[in-house]
């Protein structure tokens, strides 16, 4: 396995948000300013690499049976102890993230990642892998969080970027949140070279091919 | 032999296409521009003509750099900066205009493949964006006349704030402050009466519509006149959800869209934040035009009906 891949493919080429269309959620809701953006991606990057790190260790003492639950107890663990040092150091953005910090727990992302990665592979792989996904997902929030908050609010964390520009009300709504994913999407379709093709229908051209076990077993969507 | 000309079917023609079509609606259209003139003044006429020509100017680059054969010469550009800026306060700032010009014709048409692919009617769509974005500047009424040098030029709020009392003949004729192209229910008539006449549009629509608005304001103790006189009913009803592509093709069809706009129109404006209410249930009925096209309303030739003979 060439670590080097397993740490860039979560950038762009898997990018949990804009490509596998995971964690949609705080997507969503954080993203009307960068900040919020950062805070949430730091956050949920921290607890990636943790609980891919942990799991990793774990996974042959886990039985198959129960490693939902036990995926989930772990994973609650290091949420508790991040919103435990965000209202401490950053009570503000603890404020800003509310119930979406807590939330982190059953964030598709994370459970996804050690269901597929943690759970198959070795600690210095997953590890690489919850880093490269966790700043993909960063990354996406903050360029999301970034084109909302210039045209939504005028400003750039938290910066005014003058007073010549009228924000764009409606970037800062839910529907402009939706609005501009959709167009970040579209961006990401570009750069990762995804073509519709009329010809390859199946697992193996769909984008989420290496994330997706049935992918693996050479089956074909009907 | 070469005057025998065998050729597959249609034999008949009609010389009907889209930009006849759309050359009525603008005709159509007409009064109720001359209307908005002569109530905001040459401003009205300012915001008309920079909604058209961003229009067109947006329709032709967009196509221009998709590489797609250029469609401004159906006149589809032309009708949609007519019913934006129809939906525009006259005294709006141009550029507001033109970026909803943009959403328009870029986000809400081409995106999803030009002329008759879009789901959503663009100019409601905007005019939607508009007002979720600047509500301050959506909500300046210019008061009629107000252009001859009137001291108070800037009226607070629209007669649906204070509809019970409204003058239903101001209303009628358009001698209310509003959007550009609502104020004249008169003249908004006569352009639904052209469009009725020449087959374009079918008469039922607007009528279910407006008359689902008088019924149900009429039950919930408003007063029904004032409510279809007033605001966007009439230019709604008659231009906007008629639209070809937004509605459903067949006419049963058609008036549960009707209804349903109405039903939509009359909580909104009754119950509701915002006194206005037709645009909201125009675009909510637009998304639910796929689903109303499924219910079966036409019965295909040959059908059996159940537990009988054909």
């Amino acid at each position: 396995m060439n670590y080097f891949r397993t740490f860039t493919k979560g950038l762009i080429k898997e990018n949990p948000v804009l490509v596998m269309l995971l964690g949609t959620c705080p997507t969503l809701a954080v993203t009307t300013l960068a900040m919020n953006g950062l805070g949430m991606g730091a956050a949920t990057t921290f607890v990636l690499v943790c609980s891919n790190v942990v799991i990793s260790l774990l996974k042959n003492f886990i039985p198959k049976q129960v490693r939902l639950p036990s995926f989930i107890v772990i994973i609650a663990g290091f949420v508790t102890f991040v919103s435990f040092m965000l209202r401490s150091n950053f009570p503000e953005l603890y404020e800003a993230l509310g119930v979406f910090l807590s939330l982190i727990t059953v964030n598709c992302i994370i459970l996804g990642r050690a269901e597929m990665f943690a759970s198959k592979n070795n600690v210095c792989a997953s590890f690489l892998d919850g880093l490269g996904m966790g700043l993909g997902f960063t990354l996406a929030l903050i360029l999301i969080g970034a084109i909302r908050e210039v045209l939504g609010s005028g400003t750039f964390f938290g910066l005014s970027i003058g007073d010549w520009f009228q924000p764009i009300g409606f970037f800062s709504s839910p529907a402009g949140g939706f609005f501009v994913f959709g167009c970040v999407i579209a961006l990401v379709n570009v750069l990762s070279n995804y073509k519709m093709s009329s010809k390859k229908i199946g697992c193996a051209s769909c984008p989420n091919a290496s994330a997706c076990g049935q992918a693996e077993k050479g089956e074909v969507a009907e | 032999m070469n005057k025998l000309l065998v050729s597959p079917s249609p034999h008949f023609f009609t010389r009907t296409d889209t930009s006849a079509i759309m050359f009525d609606v603008i005709l159509a259209l007409f009064p109720a521009l001359i209307a908005g003139i002569v109530f905001f003044g040459p401003r009205a006429l300012i915001v008309t003509l920079v909604c058209v020509v961003s229009c067109v100017a947006f329709e032709w680059l967009v196509r221009k750099i998709m590489k797609r054969s250029n469609t401004i010469g159906d006149y589809s550009a032309i009708v949609t900066g007519v019913l934006l800026a129809f939906n525009l306060p006259p005294a709006i700032p141009i550029w507001m205009a033109v970026l909803g010009s943009f959403f328009a014709i870029i986000i809400v048409k081409q995106l999803f493949g030009g002329i008759g692919q879009n789901f959503a009617n663009p100019a409601i769509t905007a005019r939607i964006i508009l007002l979720a974005s600047f509500g301050t500047q959506m909500t300046t009424w210019s008061k009629p006349f107000g252009y001859q040098g009137g001291v108070d030029a800037v009226a607070s709020a629209t007669p649906l704030a204070d509809l019970y009392w409204a003058n239903p003949w101001d209303l009628f004729i358009g001698n209310v402050s509003g959007c550009i192209g609502e104020v004249s229910a008169l003249a908004l008539l006569l352009g639904g009466i052209y469009l009725s006449f020449r087959k374009v549009i079918n008469p039922l629509v607007p009528l279910t519509f407006i008359g689902t608005v008088f019924v149900f304001t009429w039950m919930l103790g408003e007063n029904p006149v004032n409510h279809i006189l007033a605001g966007g009913l009439m230019l709604g009803a008659i231009f906007m959800a008629t639209d070809y592509a937004t509605t459903p093709p067949v006419l049963g069809g058609k008036l549960i869209f009707a209804l349903g706009c109405g039903i939509i129109t009359t909580l909104i404006r009754v119950f509701g934040n915002y006194p206005e209410g037709v645009s909201f249930a125009i675009l909510l009925m637009n998304l639910l035009t796929p689903l109303i096209d499924r219910i079966p309303m036409v019965n295909p030739l040959g059908k059996r009906k159940k537990g009988g003979a054909a």
